[in-house]
């Protein structure tokens, strides 16, 4: 307690025990388990876990409790803290409780400690040695199983080794709400098991083999690869997603090995979703771009030195900037102090403002940056929570399981408004649907319907519901939103790793450093950089539009990948016959990378450090664990090599020099140093902008230094009775090139189908399963139809990016809807 | 009327006697579970009585006749249905059918027998604490029972007796009929209502989990047993007066006790509570009268097969909670086992362990692990295999699933003092105690049994089964000798 102000607090709601003869204060409703642990006495448990309700099975956190009635044991784990009670953790009871409950868990747990990978950081084994008994009376056969058991394509299950804790089947149940590990038969018979033909398959299933106080769940990427006390160890921020996940990254002999979640309050409590928990395999894979190559008018590969790549590269950007123009396509990959180098690089050395680190698959940057911004902890604790447009158990899982961790709370009032049902529906107060091209109307409704949004506290969770729909009738509901909510806070369901860093960092035509736009930081930024482009330039649409009608001569990929992930292949396509020059810059060869002409090697997640920023602008740092392979460079060297080339000088030196440099420009950074970031006890990190920071002298600031003004509510798109709408959604694991890079995750990946309600399938005379002519404006193409009753009427629904098809062929960008047409063939 | 002492054919296990009925009034009539007999015999006047009083002078009646629960634990009724939090709605009854404690076979008669007295003790209870859902929970292995209440239910709706507006009052009540699924740890009240929630039948822990505070989905719940409520309609008709006579004065009415074993007529009797004796029911000429063959009696166990075994020396124990209690045992579910001379006590021992480890349910370690823990040295030590730390290992395990001392009864053989009940106890309910308190009992009672067999390693055969020996013919050798 630092301050007076809670110091009085524990007085008013703080009960005094007694715990081994020392008396302390404890904050009423605290459970004896923690309250002991708070004051540097460990009670061993098995079952009980902080972030889980608490069963009280296992009985090992048995203690002496006197609370006025006679010293009884009571399981600590269930009994919370009252005015005068007496705790005796190392009586002679106690201890033979304790004792007691080791020998009966090792009775029928297998002696496989060698060969097991949770020796050496087993809970059980450690356990055993603090307060175990030294030595088992049991000399009967012990429980056997057929050992280990896949119950999932990622985790293993040895029964012999299960402590039967319930944490696996809990978490399963009540945290990850997907109860599809059980407990199964009964007394000395009872083992955790899948039901027959219904695998584990559970976004979140490596938590459980995290959390596993034994060696029962293990995960298949881990599985005999290192033991505990080899393992390196960096604290690090997930960047898989822009939920910003804390990670503890391991490796051994410098090859990433395991991620495991790092409970911080204010995001992820610990858990990770399977995609990020397993990615690190991508890092490690043997596709890794090495080094760079450039390909030559034959359309042949040469591998060059760094710095032949790079001339080629300035020599192309070069050309660009005295001809048609350099866009800068990406950067959602990369750390803040690469984003921040190469927003610098674009606006002083090359000149241009074209540079977006979206796709055209994501929300306008100005109202991004300019909507008031909550965090995650403001989400699960406000009065209304509305989620608008994504599925983020499928974009941004572990914001779904904070969110319906807080409405199965009933903290929360959850209001969800979407094309399709979502992983969070069926936890949600109220679900509505609506049909793409009318968003803007439905929250006019969903406002009007629900006047209690007005009252009380309202966080509105927004994101891109479909990649087939324009953009702007989601800047058309934002609109109606803020009108009508005036006090709501936002938090953008932006997907990418570090794309609010990125925005940040100006990546995004009209906006630089600080959440400033261009306009209204030409002055500041003119007097701290050397000069800035004229005029507003073009974002990632308008660059791929110029560039097919020949009007850009170089485009720059900054780990880009836009004939995979622009929703409009097309385009692309014309944009790259159409360029003069392609600069890539990435850690493998993508489509995209593969009709570049320079291509350079960057560094990839665990490579470098930095910092990162997740979509409650927290800013956290990132860990380097492991080199990058071959020549492959940090993005910002490589900005800092290509601005030397073209005769200029970003004068950014490091990593720390790079963020002194950001603190000191950046308005919405202001006060936020490395210090800050790094301080003690910060592994939580950094909300930007501070509140309080002093603002820079002579800088723009506040919320007028971006402005976005809602689009003019549009009429909805009239129907059409012959098509069907697409909705093109984003699956969690699909043909992204990280997801297929890691072998553990590839397969996981559903293949593309065309979805539609069974009704649909009548309609047509068709079964479901049969293969389809799919027609758009775009072209036609052959897909397999399958009728499935969640889907509404009238639409379509397809994997923006699932191996096989993606949707991105069927849709045209500047479209305000996609409309299909289907056909037997 | 039938006679005194004669079995009745359609209430197979029934024998009435000379104590005054009030559970068992209807059993004579081989139709008692119709409608039409228990209008004509005075069914439902005891939901009339209370309906014309206000709800909380039928909860004063029901506690002053102290209904002590007849599920195990004896605690009043009255005073339990006081417990409930008096602003939390909506809250249930869950009546407890799961009757499944070895040697415990009243409840059964009870829902087979005569189901209208059981609705209408229910209505009786729902009225008295201002319950609008009932629960009836019956045990699976119990199919006439079931099929019996179906009926019974669905005639009393017909007539009006459960559901909207009963008899015309403004009292409603819904009675919901629930078939287990074969558990015997469900007879637990919490685990009963985690099973009717349709979750695994595995019990919860108290705190925070006490009913009648947070008991089926969350609400404040009654789990109230078969008798207990079989008792209400009388209580009702003639008055908690009437019912006080009856008994002692800490254990007013009547109760069912199952009789079974080594006695002449084994079979479920209604004696008067509080008053009645071991004795008068082991000997008695309108009870079980006596030993089988007129051998000696060894021991019996009191109170279901959880509960420490008595000896011949207390025998003169009435049945009288705190009597049993200070004597080192329990009255709980009523049901007394019988054992003679001839019986081999460790291995009678081994059959009720066995019984308690195979019903575990598995969620705490002490009685998943220890229970059969315990089987296996006791199966180890019946077959002639053990060795004397065996017998110091079986009360060593015991001591972690009930550390302290455990209770126990007084033997003037052994010079030993009678240890009272209860016990403490490491996990979550009765269930791990259960399996070590017959081996506790037969260790203490009987020690030189034990240590005989460590010595006659060859000649003691595993229970009464059937053993094929060495020359292939099969020769049937009994446990007793």
């Amino acid at each position: 307690m630092t301050d007076l102000a809670s110091a009085s607090e524990v007085n008013e709601t703080g009960v005094n025990i007694t715990i081994n003869g020392v008396r302390v204060v404890a904050p009423k409703g605290e459970l004896v388990i923690d309250a002991a642990e708070r004051n540097g006495v460990y009670i061993p448990r098995f079952c009980y876990h902080p972030r889980m309700e608490p069963v009280g099975m296992c009985r090992q956190c048995l203690v002496e409790v006197d609370t006025g009635r006679g010293p009884g044991l009571q399981p600590s784990c269930m009994l919370t803290v009252s005015d005068d009670m007496t705790v005796d953790t190392e009586s002679e009871t106690t201890k033979r409780a304790q004792e007691g409950m080791l020998e009966f868990l090792l009775v029928n747990h297998p002696l496989d400690c060698p060969v097991c990978d949770k020796g050496g950081e087993c809970p059980l084994q450690d356990q055993t040695l603090a307060f175990g008994p030294g030595e088992s009376r049991f000399v009967e056969e012990k429980r056997h199983y057929e050992k280990p058991i896949p119950i999932s394509d990622l985790v293993y299950l040895d029964r012999e080794r299960c402590i039967l804790c319930d944490r696996c089947t809990r978490f399963a149940k009540d945290i990850a709400g997907d109860p599809l590990i059980h407990f199964m038969h009964r007394g000395n018979e009872t083992q955790v098991l899948t039901f027959p033909d219904d695998p584990f398959n559970s976004y979140f299933s490596g938590n459980t083999v995290q959390i596993c106080p034994v060696g029962a769940l293990t995960a298949r990427p881990y599985r005999f690869r290192a033991r505990p006390w080899d393992l390196a160890e960096v604290e690090s921020t997930c960047t898989t997603c822009s939920v910003g996940c804390r990670v503890a990254v391991q490796s051994s002999r410098n090859e990433l090995l395991r991620y495991e979640g790092v409970d911080i309050e204010s995001v992820n409590h610990g858990w990770l979703c399977d995609k990020g928990r397993f990615g690190f395999e991508s890092v490690n894979s043997d596709q890794r771009l090495a080094g760079p190559y450039l390909r030559d008018v034959n359309n042949s590969d040469q591998l060059v030195g760094t710095n032949a790549a790079l001339e080629a590269a300035a020599t192309a950007i070069g050309a660009g900037r005295g001809g048609g123009g350099v866009g800068v396509i990406g950067g959602a990959r990369l750390n803040n102090e690469s984003a921040y180098a190469w927003s610098k690089l674009a606006r002083t050395v090359i000149g241009t403002d074209n540079i977006d680190a979206q796709l055209a698959d994501g929300l306008s940057a100005q109202m991004v940056l300019s909507l008031p911004r909550a965090t995650i902890a403001d989400a699960t604790s406000a009065d209304n929570v509305v989620v608008i447009g994504t599925d983020l158990k499928e974009e941004l899982p572990v914001l779904f399981l904070r969110l319906k961790g807080a409405a199965q709370s009933g903290r929360i009032k959850l209001t969800e408004l979407s094309l399709l049902v979502t992983g969070l529906s069926k936890h949600a107060s109220a679900s509505h649907r609506y049909v793409p091209g009318e968003l803007a109307h439905a929250v006019g409704e969903l406002l009007a319907s629900n006047p209690q949004l007005a009252s009380g506290s309202t966080v509105v969770v927004i994101g891109r519901p479909s990649a087939a729909d324009f953009p702007d009738e989601v800047e058309a509901a934002v609109g109606v939103l803020t009108a009508g909510l005036p006090l709501a806070t936002f938090l953008p369901a932006l997907r990418r790793g570090n794309v609010m860093g990125a925005l940040d960092m100006g990546l995004s035509p009209g906006v630089l450093p600080g959440r400033v736009s261009l306009d209204e930081g030409r002055d500041w930024f003119g007097s701290v950089w050397s000069s800035l482009p004229g005029e507003v330039g073009l974002d990632t649409a308008g660059m791929l539009e110029a560039a097919a009608a020949g009007r850009l001569d170089t485009l720059v990929l900054l780990g880009a990948d836009p004939l995979a992930d622009v929703p409009d292949r097309d385009l692309v396509e014309r944009a790259f016959a159409g360029v003069g020059s392609i600069v890539a810059i990435d850690n493998f060869v993508t489509e995209s990378v593969k009709r570049a002409n320079v291509v350079l090697a960057s560094t990839a997640f665990a490579e470098v450090g930095g910092t990162t920023t997740n979509l409650e602008g927290r800013v956290s740092r990132l860990g380097q664990m492991i080199t990058p392979p071959g020549t492959a460079r940090a993005d910002w060297m490589i900005a800092a090599e290509l601005a030397w080339r073209l005769g200029g000088d970003l004068e950014l030196e490091s990593l720390a020099q790079i963020w002194s440099e950001i603190e000191a420009v950046a308005p919405s950074h202001a006060g936020c140093t490395l210090e800050v970031v790094e301080a003690e006890g910060a592994i939580e990190g950094v909300v930007v902008p501070i509140p309080k920071s002093p603002d820079l002298a002579g800088a723009p600031s506040g919320p007028a230094s971006i402005r976005w003004s809602a689009p003019a509510l549009a009429e909805p798109p009239s129907v059409d009775g012959y098509s069907l709408r697409l909705v093109a959604r984003r699956k969690l694991y699909d043909a992204a090139t990280n997801t297929q890079m890691a072998p553990s995750l590839a397969n996981l990946a559903e293949q593309a189908q065309l979805m539609v309600h069974p009704g649909e399938l009548r309609r047509l005379g068709v079964e479901s399963g049969t293969r389809v002519n799919v027609t758009s404006s775009r072209t036609t193409v052959v897909l397999s139809l399958v009728g499935d009753a969640a889907m509404p009427r009238g639409l379509a629904v397809m994997g923006l990016r699932q191996p096989g098809l993606a949707a991105s062929e069927l849709i045209d960008l500047r479209a305000a809807i996609t409309e299909l047409r289907i056909e037997s063939r | 009327m039938t006679d005194i002492g004669t079995p009745i054919d359609w209430a197979p296990g029934f024998i009435a006697n000379t104590t005054p009925k009030i559970v068992s009034g209807r059993f004579e009539f081989e139709d008692s579970f119709t409608i039409e007999r228990a209008m004509a015999t005075g069914a439902y006047n005891g939901l009339k009585a209370a309906l014309a009083k206000t709800p909380a002078a039928v909860h004063d009646e029901v506690r002053g006749a102290t209904v002590l629960g007849r599920g195990g634990a004896g605690f009043p009724a009255g005073v339990k249905w006081g417990f409930m939090p008096p602003d939390k709605w909506p809250r249930y009854l869950v009546v407890n059918g799961d009757e499944s404690e070895p040697g415990t076979y009243k409840d059964r008669l009870l829902m087979e027998r005569d189901p209208h007295q059981l609705i209408e003790g229910c209505l009786i209870a729902c009225y008295a604490t201002g319950l609008s859902q009932c629960f009836l929970y019956v045990r699976g292995e119990m199919p006439l029972a079931h099929e019996r209440i179906a009926v019974a239910l669905n005639d009393a709706y017909e007539a009006r007796l459960v559901g909207k507006n009963i008899l015309g009052s403004n009292f409603s009540v819904d009675i919901v009929l629930h078939w287990g699924a074969g558990a015997y740890v469900v007879g637990e009240e919490t685990a009963l209502i985690e099973s009717l929630e349709g979750n695994r039948g595995m019990p919860r822990l108290k705190p925070p989990f006490f009913p009648a505070a947070v008991g089926l989905y969350g609400q404040p719940t009654i789990v109230n047993n078969i008798e207990t409520l079989a008792n209400l309609p009388w209580i009702l008709s003639n008055g908690a007066q009437a019912y006080a006579e009856i008994g002692s004065e800490s254990s007013p009415g009547t109760r069912l006790v199952a009789v079974s074993g080594h006695v002449k007529r084994p079979g479920v009797y209604e004696i008067v509570n509080g008053l009645t004796t071991f004795r008068d029911l082991i000997y008695g000429d309108q009870y079980c009268k006596g030993i089988r063959d007129d051998n000696e009696l060894k021991a019996f166990v009191p109170g279901g097969g959880s509960a420490p075994w008595f000896t011949p020396e207390q025998l003169d124990v009435p049945f009288e909670g705190r009597e049993a209690s200070a004597e080192g045992s329990m009255l709980g579910s009523g049901a007394v086992i019988v054992m003679d001379e001839t019986t081999d006590i460790p291995t009678a021992a081994l059959s009720l362990t066995k019984f308690y480890a195979h019903e575990s349910c598995g969620k705490c370690v002490p009685c998943r692990e220890g229970g059969t823990w315990l089987e296996k040295i006791l199966t180890r030590v019946v077959k002639g295999q053990g060795s004397p730390r065996d017998l110091e290992l079986l009360l060593e395990v015991g001591a972690t699933i009930c550390p302290g001392d455990f209770p126990h009864a007084s033997s003037s053989r052994l010079g030993l003092e009678a240890q009272p009940f209860p016990y403490k106890m490491t996990t979550i309910c009765f269930v791990g105690p259960s399996a070590f308190a017959p081996i506790h009992s037969a260790l203490t009672l009987f020690p030189e049994e034990f240590e005989a067999k460590l010595t006659r390693r060859d000649t003691i055969p595993l229970m009464s089964m059937p053993v094929a020996d060495a020359t292939g013919t099969d020769e049937s050798v009994g446990a007793v000798s």
